[in-house]
């Protein structure tokens, strides 16, 4: 096990093979019938035994939203916490705890909107941290305002002739903040996103795991092309490192690069094999994950990327904290208290 | 030439001048001195938030006040017996504090016509006759200074920049302090610049010298050691000693330090303390913002370190709801607020006491939290250990309330032998605790201790404990998620008890009535300790009968306060706001309390408070009569 994920090598391991119904609590799931949550939290549960943890060195740490009840169901150490602040609560037990393996469960709203600030420092600190967040594009448990991923133009509640806000985009915004490991999956295909959670668990830092997620209550069908067998193909590409970047009922379409050096989608027969991109998640330059993250239409999600767009290596925030600790300690050895409080300038009073 | 040798039991030195000319580098310095020859003292450094104001103008003015005397004093002094002014604006902003009579160094070399100006002053002071009645010592501070470093290869600027240092060398010859402390302070300060280090050296040593020969000054004046208890002393201002606190509560737990903070004035050189000491494995994250602050240092208590955050009162107004948030999920967190005036940004460099209130209710819903506060720069150190063994022993947030005041006011502190220190337990939970009716062994997280009523803590990576918890109300025991109306009054009322039960572990407040029949009680928390200390002993000097009790708990409050507050006629609460303590104490014990409330960024004067103390009782007699 150790050999397959590195980045874990300080977190203890099981002594007993664990299963899928180890990592379930005794607490009653509580999402609306047929909501998306479900089936991540299946697949979570079901994968987790691969990494062969010791069960009580988990932990999932999550906000405030319909996601974010996700740490009750696990049988791990959880902790439900306040809107937005799931990042840097998590930021603290990371960085002082290595021997954990922590996993921040997050929405659009929650990650995005209210805790937008913890998210891209996390991100950019590379904290040893797996967040998924999960982007069903509105607000699920204030019942339906539109949220931070809302297409322009989003009839709800609280905006009745349309949302004014340009939407984000998770995978653009996570790369913009200097994140190391960025990935996209689906909630209705559970052996794409196991393979991305495998791929974020083995990950030193941080890993943003973007999970589409339906909610069927107040934004059903959101990303329904992505979905539906006749249109899936044709809208979605998986991008898989090393391999050209092929999509299509035929895999007749291909991603190339065009004269003015942008990315575009094209048909491979126009083009030529060659002219194809071969992905590479592990480029140091985040240029063409980017561009990769601008390819979708928004509205229609023609030409949606799935998959990991980067994975590179950087040691992490709290392996650096760690570490100046022990060089200062092996530069001055351990602190003593009683040389701390007397300083340099003491006077005797007999 | 020798000069007559003047003995003094107290002396008030204030330091002024352009927030650039280094006031509080010179005052530290003579501080330091002062400490070394066993004086006991008191300092206030005074500054504006701004890092270099305009050069020359009464906002820029950067001051220090140092009191030193043979015997036990407790605050700064109220007014200076000398005023050392290094510019027009520095004399402007302090001359109506000093006494007719007292020594006034004024560096001449600044009083230019146009520098009169900038501070409106429409003729020269030093000339139309205004400072007769001070004992004015013109001195041309920079050009001495400059002409004493000729030889050097310097600027002219740069030679004027060690002016502080003449001016310190002055000082220094003129109240017979040492000059060893000093030199060494700039060897290492000046250690990479060996030219900088010889013409600081060298103003420092003209200044001496020119005290020793100049006419000016015609005596030279010492400062008996004081007779403190015997020991190892040294100076410390609140904000290091709230560090080293902090340090000795994790040596003393066994725990792991980890600081969650953003900078902010002035409490960010807790955090500057920490990172400095990160051999004694103290973790120090400098967060994006507040609310990752303290939400960093919550997931740090959830792993089972000795957290904290520290901040300022805007810090604390953002930090609110995570602070709820830990009174929820019951983890240890130390909440350290180093006061500043408000509201809103306020007068970031500047002292009050008016975050009590905010510290008790600010936040939602019912949501207790022990508050302790520090009486001085030193007992920083103390109140730091016991909020920490607060937050370990009964699960829970504590607040530290500090102030501006204590954080940068120094003292000498008789340091403590590290074996005598108090031990804290974590007391982690290591198994089950439960069993249930199946017979299967299992763990209740918020089953609590039957005496303290505190949750286990249990730590991520212990086998077995698996368990949730959140900021949703938790059922009695189990822990699980509840929305039963009978189970949430119950929980609001155990988490009220548990910190109301706090009090069986604190000792009582004691009262200082040394004839036992006052009728009149002053009572004070935090930072007002010393000027009402000083204020009492004058007041009896006059044969005033009053009594001073003082608060280091202010919740819960220490077990006996309703009896003290109903043992005296009339109470009086002097605070640096409009009465927060007052209203608290009105609120639970039904007492009349007279508040003596003043918000002007400074530290009470001490014959202010006599003044009322004096009112108080008078008053008091009068009405009886």
């Amino acid at each position: 096990m150790t050999d397959t994920y590195p980045a874990l090598s300080l977190v203890p391991k099981s002594e007993l093979p664990l299963s899928a119904k180890d990592f379930k609590s005794d607490q009653e799931v509580r999402w609306c019938p047929g909501c998306g949550d479900y089936s991540i939290l299946s697949n979570v549960q079901s994968f987790l035994p691969e990494l062969g943890l010791a069960r009580e060195n988990i932990v999932f740490i999550s906000g405030i939203g319909c996601s974010s009840r996700f740490p009750y169901y696990m049988n791990t150490f959880g902790m439900h916490s306040i809107h937005g602040r799931a990042p840097a609560i998590a930021t603290g037990l990371a960085i002082s705890r290595p021997d954990l393996s922590i996993w921040v469960i997050t929405g659009d709203g929650d990650a995005l909107s209210i805790g937008g600030n913890h998210l891209i420092h996390a991100l950019r600190r590379n904290v040893n941290l797996k967040i998924l967040l999960f982007n069903n594009r509105i607000y699920g448990l204030t019942k339906g305002q539109y949220s931070p991923t809302s297409e322009q133009g989003k009839i709800t509640k609280s905006t009745p002739e349309g949302s004014l806000d340009y939407a984000f985009n998770p995978v653009s915004l996570a790369l913009g903040a200097e994140a190391t490991f960025v990935a996209r999956t689906i909630d209705s295909d559970r052996k794409h996103m196991t393979e991305v959670l495998r791929q974020a668990a083995g990950h030193e830092g941080t890993a943003l795991v973007e999970i589409y997620q339906n909610c069927n209550i107040f934004n059903d069908g959101a990303w329904q092309p992505l979905k539906d067998n006749d249109s899936r193909d044709d809208a979605m590409m998986r991008l898989v490192h090393g391999e050209p970047i092929r999509f299509g009922a035929d895999n007749e379409k291909g991603v190339t690069r065009t004269a003015d050096g942008h990315i575009k989608v094209v048909p491979v027969a126009e083009v030529g094999e060659d002219a194809i991109i071969r992905h590479d998640a592990h480029a140091k330059d985040p240029g063409l994950a980017f561009a990769l993250s601008r390819l979708a239409n928004p509205r229609t999600l023609q030409n949606t990327p799935i998959g990991v767009f980067r994975d590179i290596e950087r040691p992490s925030y709290g392996r650096m904290a760690r570490q100046q600790i022990d060089d200062v300690i092996e530069k001055k050895g351990v602190g003593d208290l009683q040389s701390l409080l007397n300083g340099s300038d003491t006077w005797t009073v007999s | 030439m020798t000069k007559k040798v003047v003995n003094l039991h107290r002396v008030v030195i204030r330091f002024a001048g352009d927030s650039g000319d280094g006031m509080q580098l010179t005052g530290d310095r003579f501080t330091s001195e002062t400490a070394g020859l066993g004086n006991d003292l008191s300092t206030l450094p005074d500054f504006p938030a701004e890092i270099r104001a305009p050069a020359g103008t009464v906002p820029g003015v950067s001051a220090f006040q140092l009191a030193f005397a043979d015997h036990d004093i407790t605050t700064p002094g109220d007014v200076p017996n000398v005023l050392v002014a290094m510019n027009p604006a520095a004399l402007k902003a302090n001359i109506a504090d000093l006494p007719r009579g007292a020594d006034l160094i004024v560096n001449t070399d600044e009083f230019t016509k146009r520098n009169l100006e900038k501070v409106g002053y429409k003729a020269n002071p030093l000339e139309d006759g205004s400072l007769e009645p001070y004992n004015v010592h013109a001195v041309a501070l920079t050009s001495q200074t400059v002409e004493a470093l000729k030889d050097f290869d310097l600027s002219k600027k740069e030679a004027e920049r060690a002016k502080n240092m003449y001016a310190l060398g002055l000082l220094s010859w003129l109240y017979s302090r040492g000059a060893e402390g000093t030199r060494e302070f700039l060897k290492s300060k000046f250690a990479s610049k060996p030219e900088i280090l010889a013409a600081n050296l060298a103003a420092f040593e003209a200044g001496w010298s020119f005290g020793e020969t100049t006419e000016s000054f015609s005596v030279q004046y010492e400062v008996a050691p004081a007779p403190l208890p015997a020991g190892t002393y040294r100076n410390i201002s609140g904000n290091p000693a709230l560090a080293f606190g902090l340090i000795a509560a994790s040596k003393r737990s066994g725990l792991p330090l980890f600081l969650g903070s953003y900078p902010i004035t002035p409490a960010s050189d807790i955090l500057h303390e920490l990172a400095k000491n990160h051999r004694f494995g103290v973790l120090t994250f400098q967060a994006e913002d507040e609310i990752a602050g303290v939400g960093s240092a919550i997931g740090a208590a959830y792993g089972g370190a000795l957290a904290v955050t520290t901040t300022s009162g805007p810090g604390i107004a953002l930090k609110s709801e995570a602070i709820g948030l830990a009174v929820s999920l019951e983890l240890p967190l130390v909440v350290v607020d180093v006061q500043r005036g408000g509201p809103s940004t306020g007068l970031p460099t500047k002292t009050e006491q008016s975050d009590l209130l905010q510290a008790m209710f600010g936040r939602n819903g019912e949501s207790p939290v022990p508050i302790v506060a520090p009486q001085s720069p030193s007992d920083c150190f103390y109140a730091a250990m016991e909020a920490a063994r607060i937050a370990i022993e009964y699960r829970t947030p504590v607040f530290l309330l500090s102030d501006g005041y204590l954080a940068n006011g120094s003292e000498p502190w008789l340091v403590p032998d590290v074996d005598s220190l108090p031990t804290i337990d974590p007391d982690f939970a290591t198994g089950p605790n439960h069993v249930d009716e199946d017979g299967a062994e299992s763990f209740w997280p918020y089953l609590r201790d039957p005496e303290t009523l505190a949750r286990p803590w249990a730590i991520p990576g212990t086998k077995g404990l698996e368990h949730r918890i959140g900021g949703l109300e938790k059922a009695d025991g189990t822990g699980s998620i509840s929305y039963d109306p009978e189970n949430h009054d119950r929980m609001v009322r155990l988490r009220q008890a548990k910190v109301d039960a706090i009090a069986d572990t604190i000792p009582g407040l004691e009262v200082d009535d040394p004839t036992g029949d006052a009728r009149v009680l002053v009572l004070g928390w935090g930072s007002t300790y010393g000027p009402i200390g000083a204020a009492v002993e004058v007041t009896r000097r006059s044969g005033v009968k009053v009594a001073q009790a003082h608060l280091r708990y202010l919740n819960p409050f220490p077990r006996n306060l309703g009896d003290v507050l109903n043992a005296y006629e009339r109470v009086l609460v002097p605070e640096m706001n409009l009465g927060q303590l007052s209203m608290l104490l009105r609120a639970r014990f039904l007492v009349d309390i007279q508040g003596v409330n003043q918000v002007r960024g400074m530290p009470f004067k001490s014959t202010e408070l006599g003044a009322a103390i004096t009112a108080a009782v008078e008053d008091l007699s009068n009405e009886t009569e």
